[in-house]
């Protein structure tokens, strides 16, 4: 029997890279939008691409906000990818103020147009970039990420990012010319990958199989 | 040193690997889904998929070969050549590409940039320009491999079409393509210091003094590589070592 998985459908991007990953990995896969379906689901995948406000109006639409607040409460491992990891906390700044799901508390803020020397560099942010465990976290043996050796990089493509309000929930960083990035964030069953675990070779694969495999309570 | 990406470009014609010159005089290079595969393996950060022939002869050959790729290599993997419309892109995204990148079509319809990245993220949306010198610092785009003018001015083009919501910009010299002599750094560096987007710098590739050259000068954010690889004049690892000897940070495999 396949480890299942359901990837949340709100209108949204390309879900169908994120899918064929999961199934390589061992997953068996359905894909919907309906928050029945989800809250049945022992596994559940919020991916996204494109911009924060149409992301929450996508869900709120399908009344797939409520039910991902559900899911995270049930205990059951959720992981959000790229935009669908933002979506996972408090606030985004762009293009104004937007509140999101609420589930891991942090913003998600623009990327600054410079880097730490002060020289611009380009956004959207596209590229590979190595993983890093950070201050005060002991490895990753606990969290989707086991198995990963710090320095391995991950494939990114984004303009902003989050920053959680608790560091404890830091799971993974890279950094952009100098610039912090928070490439995953952790707390309790939830997970976020601002990288795309789909797209960065056998490193993400890795997680996805690490994720299909956590057991639900 | 910024981080560039590297990044093989395989084009295509009917179920071959070609390579030409000045993206013509194509010869048949092998399988291009066992040369996709063995890039993966050597740790190449994306793929581009180019149909030579899509936008001449009105057909898409390449979803086999999109779908055989996406099946075990995961990477990005860009497709073009005969992109029209949305319902090309969610074809092309279905057999299992990641991004899109639009020539013929964008310069026949300038909203199709705009539709395709609004329906599947910016980040989908590439901006295919192939560009010819017509004297100092003035370059013109073409369409269908070089042959077709479109009057368009390269860098006025290219930041019409970022503001219409191209994510990134495949920017191949046709001057330079299959000449293995370096790229044209010159216009690699008008358009990168033109445009907010990561450019992607194609055509001319000879060794890894070009791909020094053309991020150190041209300010290229990616190097797309085609016949030094295909041909195995070096090989992957080789030019990521070598890279990285020469200042540039590529992805540590």
């Amino acid at each position: 029997m396949n480890p299942n998985v359901t990837v949340v459908d709100y209108g949204v991007g390309n879900l169908f890279s994120v899918c064929r990953a999961l199934e390589h990995c061992g997953a068996g896969v359905a894909v919907s939008g309906d928050p029945a379906v989800i809250m049945a689901s022992p596994r559940v995948v919020l991916p996204g691409v494109g911009a924060f406000a149409d992301g929450m109006q996508g869900l709120a639409e399908r009344g797939l906000d409520r039910a991902m607040r559900g899911y995270a409460a049930s205990g059951r491992p959720l992981l959000g990818i790229c935009l669908g990891m933002q979506l996972l906390v408090s606030t985004s700044e762009e293009f104004g103020v937007h509140a999101g799901l609420g589930i891991i508390p942090g913003r998600v803020v623009a990327i600054p147009a410079a880097g730490a020397d002060g020289r611009p560099h380009k956004i959207p942010h596209v590229g590979w970039s190595p993983l890093k465990v950070p201050e005060g976290r002991n490895g990753w043996d606990d969290s989707i990420l086991k198995g990963v050796a710090p320095g391995e990089s991950v494939y990114l493509v984004h303009s902003y990012s989050v920053v959680p309000d608790d560091e404890a929930a830091r799971l993974a960083d890279c950094d952009y010319d100098g610039r912090l990035i928070s490439a995953a964030i952790q707390q309790g069953n939830v997970a976020g990958c601002q990288f795309h675990p789909e797209k960065s070779g056998p490193a993400g694969l890795k997680i996805l199989h690490n994720f299909i495999h956590s057991i639900p309570p | 040193m910024p981080r560039i990406r590297l990044i093989a470009r395989l084009d295509i014609k009917g179920p071959n690997l070609i390579k030409g010159i000045h993206l013509e005089g194509l010869r048949v290079v092998g399988d291009p889904r066992e040369f996709a595969r063995r890039y993966y393996e050597e740790g190449i950060d994306e793929l581009v998929y180019m149909d030579s022939v899509a936008s001449l002869y009105g057909r898409n050959s390449l979803h086999d070969i999109v779908r055989h790729t996406a099946h075990d290599v995961f990477v990005p993997l860009t497709v073009g050549g005969g992109i029209r419309s949305v319902d090309d892109v969610r074809e092309m995204l279905r057999a299992g590409a990641d991004k899109v990148a639009i020539n013929t079509a964008a310069v026949q319809r300038p909203e199709l940039i705009s539709e395709v990245a609004r329906k599947f993220g910016s980040q989908c949306m590439v901006l295919s320009i192939e560009a010819k010198r017509q004297g100092k610092d003035r370059w013109e785009a073409y369409t269908d491999n070089g042959r077709e003018r479109t009057g368009l001015d390269v860098l006025a083009w290219a930041r019409r079409g970022v503001e219409l919501g191209a994510g990134e910009i495949l920017l191949t010299s046709v001057d330079q393509e299959g000449t293995r002599r370096g790229f044209d750094c010159e216009l690699v560096r008008a358009v990168s210091d033109s445009v907010p987007v990561p450019v992607i710098a194609s055509g001319g590739m000879g060794g890894v003094e070009h791909l020094v050259d053309v991020v150190q000068r041209g300010h290229a954010d990616a190097v797309a590589m085609a016949d030094i690889l295909h041909y195995n004049r070096l090989a992957l690892p080789a030019i990521r070592e070598a890279a990285t000897a020469s200042g540039l940070e590529v992805r540590a495999i």
